[in-house]
């Protein structure tokens, strides 16, 4: 196990690194300046900010400065709030992208288990078919035309939730609601189809034959091998609600840093955009290694063949 | 003799199945009785309707099964009339079945000792612990080694022979009057195979338990069943005792069973299996539906489906060839071969109540 953890976190390491490398030199190369109204500014002003940001200096060297900031975790300064580290940005947007994103996901997944067992569970009834066209119109759906929708009847029509900002529980409910569409719609799919075929393998044959109920088939031998298979789609579900997330809270005016990524990619704000993705790519590993781990503790199959190797 | 009793009768049974291309007449008037303790062989080729039968009895068959007629009694009452909720306190039991491939018929997420407990905890309303250790004593019943560690230990930590084992322990833990064996063994090597049929017997002498073993293999039914009923497109064409069947059987199609059933002798060279295939269930003919791939066929036997011969008290078959207006047929070479054989084990067994039927037969020859 101890070994495993550390191959792993190896890997993320090394992802990281490559990531921040990648990143950097497209920043590099990308048209664009972050001065906003560069023709205003004299040759010698604009030297003095290039120099300011330590962007006078070679690439390789300006790359070496970023990488030992980086492993400090240091992304330098934003340009578009000069004096605010990026770091520091990003650590004050992290609360409200954390709470939307993580209610979205758990929302989502549970109700997609809740009607992807219904439909396998009632496969072929109407109650099959509803669940397959819920799950079909949230998937496509795109999220910002769900976000506008639930913004204009649940906010502005019926006035049950604030359109937009940030402020108690009740700000959340109309983002995580959008944003729980896609993992909802994804986990149903996923869990009807594992579901549907548990419920005709020979295992469960027996548990019929041994006298046990439907209840008690599904409850006792069909969920948990149907549960097991869906962690392996929430390292996917996670990149869906980043994406979803930029989009959604930019529609709500969620500040968190979905919504900053936006903007700094508006403004060429290059260290936050850099410093973001890096964000981003660690959260990703981070919850495919828990995954990971979850999943060889839940089955016994892999929890054993783990131990003998 | 309490033997004698039956403990399930099927009469006339018909099953079919709605599918797109229309109704499949799986089940074509079956009928046969099952006594205490004994174990009837149920042969034929694959998709003789078998499997369905068993699943009629555990009332377990597909959405798309309908019972067009027939009963199977079971303690004066019929199966075929329970709801769901009454089967199912039946299933695991009274009636209990071990399928084909142990390698799935496990719940790969549970320890077996809670899988094996499980309908002691369903039929007998049993706390954990008592389940438990009746589980544990079943196990070793069973012959699992360390059944004291091994109760914790999952289905992918078993062989295959092994995880047969434990599928049987979990269909007689309730020790159930009757014990359903569709292909037991079909899906395990022959050392392990054997294992598992001494395993069943051995068990069997213990709990009195009647088996109906399902199989498509003659090869390993001579060893298992005290009768045999022969199965073809949907109907039993021939049954009788274990003897009856393998030394002096009357169907042509139960010929041809045994004909391409490998014996030491044949061992290495090719099998005469028989030529054809079966009948499309969608449109049965309208005679004998073996007819088509008979070289003993009869003109009648296109027209008109045989009645059961009686042969003896024990041994009926349905083919034109035993009505005595039938000219005579010699069975092939082998056939022959095994009736001789059956001539000395009747003369040695029964000399002192020597019967009719048997000087019958030895004419036939
Ligand atoms: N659910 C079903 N729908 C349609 N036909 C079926 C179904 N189940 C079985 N059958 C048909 O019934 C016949 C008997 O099948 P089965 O009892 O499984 O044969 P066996 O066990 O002897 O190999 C076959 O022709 C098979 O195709
Ligand atoms: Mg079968």
């Amino acid at each position: 196990m101890v070994k495993y953890l550390g191959k792993r976190i190896f890997y993320i390491i090394l992802t990281l690194f490559i990531v921040s490398t990648i990143t950097f030199f497209l920043m590099k190369f990308m048209p664009g300046t972050p001065l906003t109204n560069q023709a205003k500014l004299t040759p010698s002003q604009i030297h003095q900010i290039y120099k300011q940001y330590g962007l006078d200096k070679p690439v390789w060297q300006q790359y070496l400065v970023y990488l030992a900031g980086v492993v400090h975790g240091n992304f330098g300064v934003s340009f578009q709030f000069s004096n605010q580290a990026v770091s520091y940005l990003i650590g004050s947007r992290m609360g409200p992208s954390l709470i939307i994103g993580g209610q979205g996901m758990i929302v989502g997944v549970l109700l997609g288990l809740v009607l992807g067992s219904l439909g396998a569970v009632k496969a072929n009834t109407w109650i099959d078919t509803t669940s397959t066209i819920v799950s079909i119109l949230l998937v496509s759906i795109p999220s910002f035309v769900l976000a506008v929708l639930l913004q204009y009847y649940l906010g502005l029509k019926l006035r049950w939730f604030p359109i937009a900002d940030w402020g108690g529980f009740i700000y959340t409910v109309l983002p995580t609601m959008a944003l729980a569409a896609s993992p909802l719609a994804e986990t149903a799919r996923f869990m009807r189809t594992e579901m549907v075929d548990v419920l005709s393998s020979d295992y469960i044959e027996l548990a019929k034959a041994k006298g046990l109920g439907k209840v008690g088939i599904i409850y006792h031998h069909a969920l948990r091998n149907s549960l097991i298979p869906i962690i392996t789609i929430i390292g996917p579900l996670t990149v869906n609600i980043m994406t979803g997330s930029m989009v959604v809270e930019n529609i709500f005016s969620v500040p968190g840093i979905g919504e900053q990524f936006v903007k700094s990619v508006l403004t060429n704000d290059y260290p936050t955009i850099m410093g973001l993705t890096i964000v981003y790519c660690a959260m990703l590993c981070v919850v495919l290694l828990i995954t990971d781990i979850l999943y060889g503790l839940i089955d016994p199959r892999i929890r054993l063949s783990g131990q003998s190797n | 003799m309490e033997n004698n009793q039956n403990v399930l009768e099927v009469r006339n049974l018909k099953i079919n199945f709605n599918t797109y291309a229309g109704t499949v007449k799986a089940i074509r008037d079956v009928s046969f009785d099952l006594r205490k303790g004994e174990t009837l062989a149920i042969v034929g080729e694959s998709g003789s309707g078998k499997t369905v039968t068993t699943r009629s009895i555990m009332g377990l068959n597909s959405p798309n099964a309908v019972i067009a007629g027939g009963s199977i009694m079971f303690k004066n009452q019929d199966l075929l009339k329970k709801s769901r909720k009454q089967m199912d306190a039946i299933r695991g039991n009274n009636i209990a079945e071990i399928f084909q491939d142990p390698m799935t018929s496990l719940d790969p997420t549970m320890k077996i000792g809670k899988q094996i407990a499980e309908p002691l905890i369903i039929h007998k309303g049993m706390k954990r612990e008592k389940a438990y250790a009746q589980a544990l004593e079943m196990m070793k019943l069973v012959g699992i080694e360390n059944a004291e560690q091994r109760i914790n230990n999952y289905p992918h930590q078993f062989s295959g022979g092994m995880r047969q084992r434990i599928v049987i322990a979990i269909a007689l833990v309730n020790y159930p009057e009757i014990l359903i064996a569709d292909e037991p063994t079909t899906a395990l090597d022959v050392t392990i195979q054997a294992q598992i049929l001494d395993l069943m017997k051995e068990l069997q002498t213990k709990t009195n338990t009647s088996i109906i073993f399902i199989t498509h293999d003659l090869g390993v039914v001579a060893g298992m069943a005290d009768r045999v009923a022969v199965m073809y497109a949907g109907k039993i064409v021939e049954y009788g005792t274990v003897d009856e069947i393998f030394y002096n059987p009357k169907h042509p199609y139960t010929w041809g069973l045994l004909n391409s059933m490998p014996t030491m002798d044949t061992s290495g060279t090719e099998l005469p299996s028989i030529p054809g295939t079966p009948p499309d269930l969608l449109d049965p003919p309208k005679g004998d539906a073996f007819a088509a791939r008979n070289k003993y066929a009869l003109e009648i036997d296109t027209k008109q489906q045989p009645p059961f011969f009686k042969v003896s008290d024990t041994h009926y078959a349905a083919t034109w060839l035993l009505d005595p207006r039938a000219p005579k047929m010699t069975p092939p070479e082998q056939i022959i071969e095994r009736q001789k054989h059956y001539a000395k084990l009747t003369h040695e067994a029964i000399d002192e109540h020597k019967d009719k039927h048997v000087e019958e037969q030895e004419e036939q020859l």
